[in-house]
Order: C-alpha cells, then structure tokens, then sequence
C-alpha cells in the first residue's frame, strides 16, 4: 500500500519493543462483540490509475461552466482565478499544515491571515474582520448569533432578497437557541420592506445587496432605523467582486458586514469548500466567533503574529464560547488573499466593471427576447426575468442544448410564488458569443 | 481540532539570549524578511491583465463607490515571491513528523488533489439542473456508502463543513427527534471532563445545558457517574471514543445501553476515527450520530486551518430528521432533495448554502478508493501501532499519563517527570522545534496535569519514528540534567523567537493600518 511505509520486518519489531504479541493486543479495549475480524465489505486496494480511471469516468458525467454558455449565479459565481493562485495553495507549507497554534513556526500562515483580515475589512468597509468562517450562509448565521449576544435580543428580520439558502441556514441556527426569525415575503426590490417589521424585540436586521434577484440596495435608511430601534444591521453579499464597483456595507452604516468570498480564488466546486468573509465594528470585536489573528512581537523585539483573543473560543471557553467553531477556511483564505493581491484596489474596479458591462450587454439583450421581462431595476452583475411558463422546464430544456442558462428561483425557493422568474449571472467569463447563443435558444423557446 | 496552549498564553522571557550573528540586511539567508503587501509602493498598479469594461454606470443606482478601493496589486512575480517567501516559514507534515495529538496529521496524497481539479468537479455549480451533475451525485453517493459501511450506520448527512460543525448537525438531529416525540424538557448534555471544547460549546449553542460526567483514574468515562446523572431531563450524552486520551472506552456498550434506556440519544465525536476504521463500526457500539472529520481520518489537507468537511452518520431514530440536501438514487438517476417538505418533512432543516464540501468529498473518497476496506484497516493497525511504539520508546523516561495497557493512535504524558526541573510542558515543546519537529498538542486533555498528547499517524516510517523518539529523548535528558536555558528561551532556530500573546490580546492589532496612506503606523513594542 504505497500510503503506508512500515513493513511486515518493522511491524514485528515495533511489537517486540512494545512487548505486545500481536496486532490484536492493542486493540483488547475494544469488546469482543464489536471486533471485526475482517476488512469490511468494500473493495480492496487500488493503484493509481484505478483511481484515476473511476474518478475521471465520474467528472466526466458532469457538465462543467467552462463547457459551453453558462449564465449560473445565486450565490456562487464562475470568475477566472489565476494561475499562480493555485500554484500558491498548493504549496506543501501552506497545504499540509494546521491552525497556527505553534506562531514560531507558522508565520507564513499567520502574515496571510493579517493580510487577509485587511483586505476584507477594506473591502467590507469595516474597521474589523476575522480569519474567515466556513461559507456566506454560516457566515450569516453567525452574525445573527452575535447580533443577538450584542443586544441580547431574541428576534431577526429577515429581508425577502436574502438568498433562500441563507435565510434557511440562519433559520435552523438560530431558532434552535430560540430566536424568532421574521422572513419577510420574496420581493426582487423591496429590501426596505423590513422596515415595517422592525420593533423594541428586533436584535438585527439582515439585508442583502446586490440581493438574490441581483438588485443592489442603499441600505442607509435601514441602517438608521434599525439603530433608531436599537437593533444592528447585518449586511450580506454574495458576489464580493461588486465591492470593486459598489459602496461598500461600512459606508452605509452596517455594524456587521458578512460575504461569501469564493468569487475570488477558491472556484465553484460544487458548493464547497468555499471561505465566509466575516467583518464588524471594532467595538464588537470580543463577541465576534471564529479565529483573530493579531499583530504582536517576539522575544527579540521583531515583528511577528499571533491567533488572538481566544478567550471567545471553544478550546478555552468551552460552553461559555461565542461560537463553535474550531478551524477557518485557511487555505479558501489564501486563495482569496492571494487573488485580491494579484488585482489589488485598481484591477478589482477593473474586474467588477468588467462583469457589469457584460451584465449589462447581457440584460440588453433578454430585454429583446419577446416574452421576456427583465425584473430586476438596478444590478451588478446578475437579474432576475420573467419568463413565460416554468423556469425550471427552459433551463432542464436549454441544458439540454448545452446551455447552462441560470438558476430557477423555483430551485431555491419554491414556496415563493416565482416559478416562473429565472436568475441569471454574467461575469468575465462570458462572452458575447454565449450571449447570442442564450438569445437565440431562449427566442426559440419562448416563442413557441 | 482545537488545541494547545490553551489558556496560558506565552510571554517570552525579558533577558532571552542574544541571537549572535545577524546580516546586514536584517534577512537570515535562504530565510528572507518579508514585508506585508501593504507596506510596498504597489498601490495603485495590478497583476491581472483585464479586458477594457463598457461605459456606463447608470444602472447601478448611483451607488458607484465614491473613494476607490485602496488596496495593493502586486504583478505576478512578485506575488508569487510573497507567498513563497511566507510559506518558508511554516511547518507542515511534507517537512517532517507533525504529532498535534487529536489533529491527525498525516499525508496528504497529490493523487487527491489532481482529480479534485478535475473541470467535471471544480468548475462544476452547485445550482447547475441536476441532468448536468450526474457524477457529482453519484461520487456524493459512493462516499456516503463506503461512510455508512464503515460505520455500520445506516444513513449520513453529508453537509456540515467541520468537525464543529458536524457536532451541531448531530445535536440538532437529536433536538429535533426529541420534539418529534414530545420530549421537550430534556434540557442537558452530559460529556466527559476530557471533552473537546467544541462538544460543550456546541450543545450550549444549541440550547442545551451542559454537565460534565466525571472519570475513573484509568482515563474512561466513570459509569457510576453517569448512570447517576442520566434522567429523563438529559438529552443526549456526547463522548468521544477512542477518547482524548488516546483510550477506547472499554464499557462503549454499557455506556450507550444506559443511555438508551434513560431515553437519550448517544453522540459519538469521531475525531479519533482514524483509530479504529475497519477493525469497530461505532453502529456496533450504540451510537446514534456521530461526525467525521474528512480530513482526519480521511486525510483531505488540513490547509493551515481548514477547510475541513464533518459528514455525521445517524442511526435509525435520528435518520428521518437529517438536514436538507440529500442525494436519491431512483431508477432514472440521481436527484437532490432540497427543500423540507414530502419526504423531507421532518428533516431539522440545513446546515450551509449548498451540498457541503464537495472538493473534500472528491480527495477522500480517492483516498478511500486508494486504500480500500483492506489499507484502511492496516492504517488504523499502523497508526496504533505507532502511537505504542512511541509511549514504549518514551516511557521509561516521560511520565505516561497511564501507563497501563495499549493506547490507541495518541500516546498520552503529564508533566510529573519534569517535576523540580524548572521546565514546563510548553518549554519541552518550544525546544522540540528547536529539533525540527512541530510540538505535540499541549495542556490538552484539561483532566491530565501539563498533557503532552502525541499522534504520530500511520504516515512515518519506523526510521522517521526513532528520529523523532531520539530527539525527543535527548530533550528530555537535557531537561532532566539541568540545562534549564534550552528550554525557558526556545525555539532559538525557529524564524521567529516566542511570541508575546498577551501583548497581542491587550492590544489588538487586527489589521494593517497606515497612520497615512502608505505609511506603517509605529511598531508594537513590548511593556
């Protein structure tokens, strides 16, 4: 077995300084019920290239973004990462090692998380941010979690342009600590309909822009009640790249900022891994969950860094902590912060006007298609339309004419009376080709 | 997993011994210094080559950034340096032994890694029609079979993204069934003193109240004391096994019977999975979920700190109220079940956005397909064999915690041997990088004085294993004969000396901030 380096030579030896007779000696705690005398009934050992052949016939049952027009969005975002992203990530000092719990020797990793925090912070227009959470959705759960430990609150109002998805994992958490979730209806343009359900019990306010239907949002004005109230705003992102272009959550008055950050670096991956971008005011900071890591010095007086704060943790606060959680998603951190170092503040503008003028190319031309309504008012890079019938049957038809065409809001919330509205996103990636093809098919389509 | 230093942040000693020569430049040859990317002049310059945007904003609400974003481009040549330049100062499993007790560090197989970046896997959306990721569904039902099979249970959800997160999963299964069954004023979680931190903070974030059960001097749940504490108001109970001593409950069957029949639920914390898959299924013990960490015993890359993946297995009684989305096989393929309604009518609800962390579903389920149900249960055999080899090796010298009868894959010491010697547990392990070796989880089990936890793995060879019992041996001889200096200011060779962690905590520095644009505010110094 070419993982494992002892032979039959240094396991008998290994017993003979153990003073154990066999293999089975070591494991006489384990009742005699439960002891399997025998591999279980699974396949045996396989080579390389069995592997390789069973995993590569499995992929290549699957369609991927990159093989045909692809207009998928709702919360994962198909950009181009660069090269050296991966090359980076794929480092053996950054991939095989764990949380930096020993500093000494674990700068490496240690600098990347401040630099990441940094960037995030910048990006959010937050003044703090953490060394990232799993995804955007548990990122979003969190934020209500702190947003109730903060106020000690027990009620969120939800915004209708909150990703389902989102809502849902928010949802599941909270309510099983006994908070009160208030969802507000689904609208493509109606963030500030949270305002009526706002009151004295209101903990947060969880608002969305550009929201699920791709409408981007000035969220002051919700801000300002929701502190009048004296509840914090929870502002979500999905697509990060249209902070390059758009005002960011801090400027408009958000006491916690949340993202999915897989549109820079990590890839769509089927839904994961993927890296929660996690940002709040710094008066907040000691009730934040998830790793900190901070600037310090060593015994010689240089510059170094260090995980921080952990008296909010688990490991040291056990029940008392403010979270769960034990790990970030360090290596989707690097690839994050590796790419936003690759763009820096001018190539992110540069990429985020990219993606909205194919967005625009892209609405322009769905706006064209007879039966075809485009609903969303303002957006980045991603809208909603009206088609005629169900969404969900165009894009299983167009799929099959290897068309990739969006995502049905049916799919993700089909409770929401929407069957027959349809998201779809343009990015870099794609290009006026695929826009006509999409016309062309969706034309077809819809006229008959 | 969690770990280490816990609770004793380090500060170095004032008068720590010179470094002796130093460059001119400041750089320690191959080493280089590196500066943050905020502290160069590329402010304004990028390293991508994009194509020239359309005009026009006007659909964007007037909502265009009025200050652009201030953050450095570096090209490509010198991000690559960057990276590279930190990377040099990390420990990892590449670079030798990594014996972080409970953490399971062992290889990490290229092989892996390659067939995740497979287009059909890593380019795949999580939302494309379900016609388009056919063998995305079915990889995703392969994996929970070989997880069932090798459990010996008989459902799995796959979504959670961590351990911690899997252990949330799993509560909030039991939650759920005992709602179902109007079970309402079960309000406590009963888990061991040795207990990770994450299970007491999972089931206090949960709503539950948490009471510790107590432990017999041979490091096992003492069954007196729970058989006292289990009632009718205990929800479930949460042990780990083998636990974090490095120990296989040898009363697991006891144990989950007197749960069962008090009406509760038995979750199991699979972080020591890797000690027992293939020769113990946990559903042969009475568990009724239990997580696994995939990248433990299922080795997908620890990252420097995740992403990980935590699918948690059920038995029959917690199955129905599993979280959305699943997987179906019906006679026309493969499709999802997303939504709580019809047959999911029950599901407690979801745990993340999506189906969970498929770029670790794709490594461990080639890791699986490498070893098969034969290399999985010799890598259990070697990595507790290993782990033995160790506490004979060291013994005689260090403390085992206890030293009667096998451990399984972590050897357990105290501190009790490095009484008088003016070194503690967190000296040994500093000097232990001064060798070339990560340390050993410390002050972690909390039940065990000065914890020195080791987990070798079943990745080193036997020569790799003495190297490391060598060394470790003449730390502790140099310990013991009074070469007290060694240790009290190590690492000396590390790339950094220790680190000032209360300074950081009284003065959180969290972010890069220029007093002025571009300019680095005044350096932290010491009190």
């Amino acid at each position: 077995m070419r993982y494992l380096p002892l032979d039959a030579a240094d396991r008998r030896h290994m017993l003979g300084v153990i003073g154990a007779a066999g293999i089975d000696d070591l494991f006489a705690d384990v009742p005699a019920p439960a002891r399997l005398s025998a591999p279980v009934d699974l396949p045996y050992h396989a080579g390389e290239i069995e592997v390789e052949r069973e995993l590569s016939a499995l992929a290549a049952l699957n369609r991927p973004a990159g093989a045909g027009p692809f207009f998928c969005g709702a919360g994962a975002y198909r950009h181009q990462v660069p090269a050296t992203v991966d090359h980076i990530i794929q480092r053996s000092e950054f991939l095989t090692s764990y949380t930096p719990y020993q500093p000494e020797i674990a700068q490496g990793t240690l600098q990347v998380l401040f630099e990441f925090q940094t960037q995030v912070a910048a990006l959010l227009g937050m003044e703090v941010a953490n060394a990232s959470l799993y995804d955007g959705s548990t990122a979003c759960a969190e934020a209500v979690m702190m947003a109730r430990r903060i106020t000690r609150r027990r009620k969120a109002v939800l915004s209708g342009g909150l990703h389902p998805h989102y809502a849902a994992v928010t949802g599941t958490i909270a309510t099983a600590e006994g908070m009160e979730i208030a969802r507000r209806p689904a609208a493509v343009d109606a963030e500030a309909d949270v305002l009526a359900a706002i009151d004295s019990e209101t903990a947060c306010v969880v608002v969305q822009t550009p929201n699920v239907f791709g409408t981007v949002t000035d969220v002051t004005a919700i801000a300002a009640a929701a502190h009048a109230a004296g509840a914090l705003l929870v502002v979500v992102t999905t697509e990060v790249v249209a902070l390059g272009l758009l005002k960011p959550p801090g400027e408009m008055g958000a006491d916690i900022a949340v993202a999915e950050g897989q549109s820079l670096g990590v890839g769509l991956n089927f839904g994961g891994p993927y890296v929660g971008l996690f940002a709040c005011r710094e008066k907040f900071v000691r009730q934040m969950p998830g790793r900190l890591c901070g600037e310090t010095v060593d015994a010689e007086g240089r510059r170094g860094f260090v995980l921080t704060l952990s008296t909010r943790e688990q490991h040291i606060r056990r029940e008392k902590a403010t979270s769960n959680i034990c790990t970030n998603s360090g290596l989707c951190a690097l690839a994050f912060s590796a790419h936003m170092t690759l763009l820096g503040g001018t190539g992110l503008r540069r990429l985020a006007e990219v993606n909205h003028g194919r967005a625009r190319t892209l609405a322009r031309a769905l706006g064209a298609v007879p039966g075809v309504e485009v609903l969303t008012p303002r957006f980045f890079n991603e809208v909603a339309v009206r088609v005629p019938g169900s969404a969900a049957a165009l894009v299983e038809a167009l799929a099959g004419e290897g068309i990739l065409a969006g995502v049905p809001v049916s799919r993700l919330d089909p409770s929401a009376g929407l069957d027959d509205v349809l998201l779809l996103a343009a990015t870099e990636t794609t290009t006026a080709a695929d826009i006509d093809s999409l016309v062309v098919a969706l034309s077809r389509r819809t006229r008959g | 997993m969690s770990l280490n230093s816990v609770g004793r942040p380090t500060r170095p000693v004032s008068d720590a011994p010179g470094a002796g020569f130093a460059s001119l430049s400041g750089g320690r040859g191959l080493l280089q210094d590196e500066a943050l990317i905020f502290e160069r002049s590329s402010w304004t310059s990028t390293g991508v080559d994009l194509p020239e945007p359309e005009a026009g904003f006007e659909d964007l609400g007037g909502l265009v950034r009025a200050e652009p974003l201030r953050l450095p481009g570096l090209s490509e040549p010198e991000t690559v340096r960057h990276y590279v330049r930190l990377s040099q100062k990390n420990h990892a499993i590449d670079l030798a032994l990594y014996p972080l007790g409970s953490c399971t560090m062992k290889h990490n197989p290229r092989l892996n890694e390659k067939l995740a970046r497979l287009p059909g896997f890593a380019d795949l959306h999580p939302l494309a029609p379900v016609s388009a990721v056919q063998g995305a569904l079915a990889l995703m039902d392969r994996l929970a079979h070989w997880l069932k099979t090798l459990t010996g249970m008989p459902a799995v959800a796959l979504s959670p993204k961590a351990g911690a997160h899997g252990e949330l999963c799993g509560l909030l299964a039991i939650r759920a069934a005992h709602a179902a069954h109007g079970q309402t004023r079960r309000r406590l979680v009963l888990t061991p003193t040795s207990a990770h931190g994450t299970n007491p903070a999972t089931a206090a974030f949960v709503g539950y109240e948490v009471m510790e059960i107590g432990q017999t001097a041979d490091g096992r749940v003492d069954l007196a004391d729970l058989a006292a504490k289990l009632n009718d108001e205990v929800a479930a109970i949460m042990v780990t096994n083998p636990n974090t001593c490095g120990l296989f409950e040898r009363d697991i069957l006891e144990i989950s019977r007197l749960t069962h029949a008090a009406g509760a639920y038995f979750y199991c914390d699979g972080a020591n999975f890797n000690a027992i898959v293939g020769r113990v299924r946990p559903g042969d013990l009475g568990v009724d979920a239990m997580h696994i960490n995939l990248h433990k015993t299922f080795s997908t890359p620890h990252g420097g700190g995740g992403p990980g993946s935590g699918p948690v297995v059920l038995s029959e009684a917690l199955a129905p109220f599993a979280p959305t989305p699943w997987v179906v096989h019906d006679g026309e393929g493969f499709r999802l079940v997303e939504e709580t309604e019809a047959e999911a009518a029950q599901a407690f609800g979801r745990m993340t956005a999506f189906h969970g962390q498929m770029g670790m579903f794709v490594r461990a389920y080639a890791y699986m397909l490498s070893h098969g149900a034969d290399g999985l249960r010799q890598a259990a055999e070697d990595a507790v064999l290993n782990a033995n080899y160790i506490k004979a090796r060291l013994s005689g010298v260090m403390s085992a915690a206890f030293p009667d009868g096998p451990c399984m894959h972590e050897a357990l010491f105290d501190d009790r041997w490095l009484e008088g010697t003016g070194v503690t547990t967190l000296d040994f392990a500093k000097a232990m990088i001064d060798e070339g070796f990560h340390p050993m989880t410390m002050y972690f089990p909390l039940v065990v004085h000065g914890a020195m936890l080791i987990e070798p793995t079943e990745s080193e060879s036997l020569a790799e294993l003495d190297r490391f019992c060598d060394a470790l041996l003449g730390l502790a001889g140099a310990a013991l004969a009074g070469d007290v200096d060694r240790f009290t200011s190590a690492p000396h060779l590390a790339p950094l000396r220790r680190l000032d962690e209360t300074l950081a905590a009284r003065k959180p520095r969290l972010t890069w901030r220029p007093a002025e644009p571009g300019v680095a505010p005044a350096p932290l110094a010491a009190e």
